[in-house]
């Protein structure tokens, strides 16, 4: 699997992080060459081995569904870099 | 006398306890080493006037009587936990000015139970990184030094390692993902135990890949692991993973017996082209523990060349979905946007300049093994060799070995500067002998075994039984007692 630029300029799209196009040759060599280093992956037979999703074996806990935290705006709006009148500023969304 | 900050936990505290020092002592030889040290960047926030207030506190409830293991002890806090009102970066520029509003469980337990916050040290951005030259602090650099170069203490708990070594403080926390205690620890000649998954909260500590998380302990001695891990450790029902078990008294199962148990070697972990060194160091560390009345067994565990690449996947696809908070909206750097920029622009100018490069390609590795597509050729077949790499071990545990003695690293110390121009797959090699612990889960720690011909530091790993970090810490003392490592870097900062 080779990227090329296109690809690479792809994900650093979805990933929401802005890459120069004349940073996006080395970019994608980069790309290249760590999933070259995943590929050997592929050697492993995984038939019918599950992938894992708790490295420990354990039940999520469950607890009584009620309120047990809350009314802290003024904690949570605290570290914004723009906050106003109780909410968290940011550039227009809509037109 | 000797100097107080030399001391370790466990001296320090029965120090406390026989009323032959005080807290507010410990603590001003610490805050006076740490300001004749900054060439040294392990502290990156200080908090002095803090910290003497809880001296303060901590010798009156010494003076009450029945203070806990950790109180009136000053220790360093790991960037990458959640501080209240103090500066929490981890390491990067994204978190520039934020000030939490909450303390971590971690460090929250150890306050709690008196332990003094010196201040905050130095690590990898976001705790990627294996030589802490990804900081937005800049390198953290390790006391140990033998020729012209300035050596890396390790990462990401390069800050750590280095504080610890240079008897800036009694102990600090750390915290491992592929092996950021671990190795830091081998780098510096201290003592670093990774727990088992889910035995230290990971609340309030900045997520990197939240399956492989662990914090844990960077000290001077194994006995010291086992008092403050104690401490660190405990149910918390504000991380779904945290283990509802009973936390042992470590300590106390420390006997450094271990006649009749089974070490076992792995095969697999005789690397090409590993110093011979470092071969040898192992070989010796066996020795050491076949003369105190271990058998020694060589075992297999097939899968290991797969746990670094399957790492790889996971780690950054856990870490791309993590840092996705990371937008400029709630904490932290925002980009000064242009005029007509909208929210996507602010998403991805904030990011661009809020995070370095090695978390940025991390990031978007993440972001492409989890993509539509690829999702299953790559994240989801990492999680089967996961699956794998666990059941290795856990063959082996079954088939009677009570603990796993291998490197630490791959080599001692390298000099900073050295792995900027290799590619970063080079620089992920570092963990080749921590990673497939975090890939299992299971608890680690690395413990200084010898000094190499150049005069560095070396350690070696002990990997346990899941939650049996009691029986770990013990095989850790019995090495720690034969190896009789007691060299210190020679003061030159």
């Amino acid at each position: 699997m080779s990227i090329d630029t296109s690809t690479a300029a792809r994900v650093a799209k979805l990933a929401r992080i802005k890459v120069e196009d004349d940073a996006l040759p080395a970019l994608a060599a980069e790309f290249n060459n760590i999933l070259g280093f995943i590929e050997q992956l592929n050697e492993v037979d995984v038939d019918g081995v599950e992938p894992m999703t708790s490295v420990t074996p354990q039940r999520l806990k469950r607890r009584v569904d009620v309120v047990s935290d809350g009314s802290q705006q003024q904690a949570v709006l605290k570290n914004s870099p723009d906050a106003r009148e109780g909410f968290f500023a940011v550039p227009k969304v809509m037109e | 006398m000797t100097d107080l900050n030399t001391l370790g936990l466990a001296e320090a505290r029965d120090a406390l306890r026989a009323g032959s020092t005080t807290s507010k002592e410990l603590t001003v030889a610490c805050l006076k080493a740490i300001e004749g040290a900054g060439v040294l960047n392990a502290f990156v926030h200080h908090t002095p006037e803090i910290a003497m207030e809880q001296a303060a506190a901590a010798d009156a409830r010494i003076a009450e009587g029945n203070a806990p293991a950790m109180c009136g002890l000053p220790i360093g806090i790991k960037d990458l936990f959640c501080t209240k009102g103090v500066p929490s970066q981890a390491g990067s520029r994204i978190l520039e000015g934020f000030l939490p509003e909450y303390e971590s469980t971690v460090s929250g337990n150890l306050l709690g139970s008196g332990a003094v916050m010196l201040g905050k040290l130095n690590m990898d951005e976001f705790a990627m990184g294996s030589s802490n030259e990804t900081s937005v602090y800049g390198n953290a650099i390790n006391p140990w030094k033998v020729d012209e170069r300035q050596l890396t203490p390790g990462g990401s708990s390069g800050g750590s390692a280095a504080a610890v070594a240079a008897d800036l403080c009694l102990a600090a926390t750390g915290t491992d993902t592929g092996g950021s205690i671990r190795q830091p620890a081998a780098f510096t000649g201290t003592v670093g135990i990774k727990p088992t998954y889910g035995r230290c909260s990971r609340w309030g500590v900045v997520a990197f890949a939240s399956s492989l998380d662990q914090a844990g302990p960077m000290t001077k001695s194994v006995r010291d692991a086992a008092i403050m891990l104690e401490t660190m450790c405990g149910y918390d029902p504000k991380d779904s993973t945290s283990a509802d078990l009973a936390v042992p008294n470590f300590e106390a199962l420390m006997t450094g017996d271990i006649r009749g148990k089974k070490i076992g070697l792995p095969k697999e972990y005789r690397m090409d082209g590993m110093p011979a060194e470092i071969d040898k160091l192992w070989a010796d560390g066996a020795d050491m523990l076949r003369d105190a009345g271990a058998e020694i067994v060589d075992i297999s565990l097939p899968h290991t060349k797969y746990a670094l690449p399957a790492y790889y996947v996971i780690a950054p696809a856990e870490a791309s979905s993590n840092l996705a908070r990371y937008d400029g909206v709630r904490y932290g750097h925002r980009a000064t946007l242009d005029a007509g920029d909208g929210i996507t622009e602010m998403y991805e100018k904030t990011r661009a300049e809020g995070f370095g490069p090695e978390v940025q390609r991390r990031v978007m590795i993440g972001t492409y093994v989890l993509s539509a597509g690829f999702y299953d050729a790559y994240y989801n077949r990492a999680r089967r060799v996961r699956t794998l790499i666990k059941k290795d071990f856990e063959d082996v545990f079954a088939a009677g070995v009570d603990a796993i003695l291998t490197p630490a690293t791959p080599s001692s110390a390298f000099g900073l500067g050295e792995m900027t121009d290799v590619d970063p797959v080079q620089m992920y090699l570092n963990d080749v002998f921590t990673v497939t612990v975090n890939m299992a889960g299971l608890p680690g720690i690395s413990v200084p075994v010898g000094l190499d011909s150049k005069g560095l530091p070396m350690g070696l790993q002990l990997i346990g039984r899941p939650w049996e970090e009691g029986d770990l810490l013990s095989s850790a003392y019995a090495l720690e007692k034969a190896a009789g490592f007691v060299a210190k870097p020679a003061k030159w900062w």
